[in-house]
């Protein structure tokens, strides 16, 4: 790892400030990709900005139908946290399949959320879920803020503060995970709330986690796992690498959906 | 250089790191506790878990600056000064959970957390996929799973002391 100047501010001002004062800064919150992408010298920060002073990126509260949930919150506290298991019991019980416990007890909602890794869990939920992300500048819906492998819309400096999200009527999620990186082969998160009926996949697209409008909308018009079923995804559109092909992992998106209705009940 | 002050097994440090430092390189180069191993160094193996402020975590995969001010446990602060251990480290010993014992200390760390977080018990599949973060080459885990189960009791008071493996 190339050294770097450290940083650990208290308010989010401060933060956006010195990302804004030198362009090869880097914020860091859990640190589960930033720090082994720095050990592999993927990447030369000039500096690192640790996000975990800042107290009002944490916290888990409910506002009327509304979960928000503070951009370093961790995956353990997402998953442990009694408004997210009662209000959205899929996304805790999704939160508790990220990583391994010691990834979890550090990496943070926010810092997955930015990064939007095609296998990460979190932008599948979100994009289901009719979440918003909160930035330093502005509110920016799943649809809008998810652009692609590891592209969202934030801006240089930009940072994520807070998600939000409807609660569901109901909601549920099934992941193939990888049986030695125990990343996701493919996850499908499938809810129905206030912005409808939502499915959308991680894992196994090839431009990163993607709605999945075909099963959209057969299950608006039959809420069962037999009414996805007979959906066959394009495998041009999916990722084929050595631990599945694209055909396989088309396969496994029809195959997780179904679990998922079956989850959500 | 950046100093970090922390508090490691009970003692507190204050030592000059550089931003880059990992934590484990401070506990092993700095503190010289080195017993806690690094294996891949990829956050992947586990050999490296420590407790920061009661949790487990990957000592390769954070900063030592990003520690300032924590509660650090290491394998070196579970043993009482006068030389008994840990009901989980007596329960490894018991049960021969171990055969090279590279893993082990990381291991351990993690299992006491798995154990202080279920107070209400665990199955025995809980406690296979609480280790997902730990890997160990070489004893097929049958016996680390039975060393957990064993010291979950012990240190949930539902059993003084641990039963014999030959029982």
């Amino acid at each position: 790892m190339y050294d770097f100047t450290y940083h650990k501010p208290s308010s989010v001002a401060d933060a956006v400030k010195l990302l804004a004062a030198d362009p090869d800064a880097r914020p860091i919150s859990g640190g589960m990709t930033l720090l082994p992408a720095l050990k592999l010298r993927l990447n030369k920060p000039s500096a690192v900005v640790d996000l975990s002073g800042i107290a009002e990126l944490r916290g888990i509260r409910r506002e009327g139908s509304t979960i928000v949930i503070g951009a370093m919150t961790k995956h353990y506290e997402v998953a442990t946290s009694p408004e997210i298991k009662s209000a959205i019991p899929a996304l805790a019980a999704m939160a508790a399949t990220i990583g391994d416990t010691q990834v979890r007890n550090r990496g943070t909602m926010g810092g997955s959320v930015a990064n939007n890794d095609p296998s990460a869990d979190y932008p599948a939920a979100l994009l289901a879920l009719g979440g918003t992300i909160q930035t330093d500048k502005r509110k920016i819906s799943a649809d809008d803020f998810f652009q692609g492998v590891f592209a969202t819309a934030l801006e240089m400096g930009e940072l994520v503060t807070a998600i939000h999200i409807p609660v569901p009527e109901k909601a549920g999620y099934a992941k193939m995970r990888n049986p030695a990186s125990r990343y996701s082969m493919a996850g499908v998160f499938v809810a129905k709330g206030p912005h409808g009926v939502r499915v959308a996949a991680n894992g196994a697209g090839a431009n990163g986690s993607f709605r999945v409008k075909e099963m959209e909308a057969a299950l608006a018009a039959n809420w069962s796992p037999e009414a996805v079923a007979g959906i066959k995804l394009d495998p041009f559109l999916m990722n084929g690498d050595i631990h599945g092909s694209a055909e396989y992992r088309a396969h496994l998106v029809t195959v997780m959906a179904k679990r998922a209705v079956a989850e959500a009940g | 250089m950046p100093q970090v002050t922390l508090t490691v097994n009970g003692t507190k440090h204050t030592v000059e790191v550089e931003a880059r430092t990992l934590l484990v390189e401070l506990l092993r180069e700095k503190l010289r506790l080195t017993g806690t191993h690094v294996g891949c160094d990829t956050s992947q193996c586990g050999a490296c878990v420590v407790h920061m402020g009661g949790d487990s975590i990957k000592s390769c995969t954070i900063l030592a600056v990003q520690c300032e001010g924590a509660e650090v446990t290491t394998i070196e602060g579970l043993a009482k000064p006068d030389g008994t251990l840990h009901p989980m480290q007596e329960a490894f010993r018991e049960y021969h959970a171990l055969q090279c014992g590279f893993c082990t200390p990381g291991m351990v760390m993690s299992a006491i957390d798995l154990v202080n977080k279920h107070p209400q018990g665990l199955t025995e599949q809980e406690i296979r996929e609480g280790l997902e973060g730990n890997i160990c080459r070489c004893t097929g885990y049958h016996n680390i799973v039975k060393a957990i189960a064993a010291a979950a009791d012990v240190m949930h008071g539902k059993r003084s002391e641990l039963a014999r493996a030959a029982e």
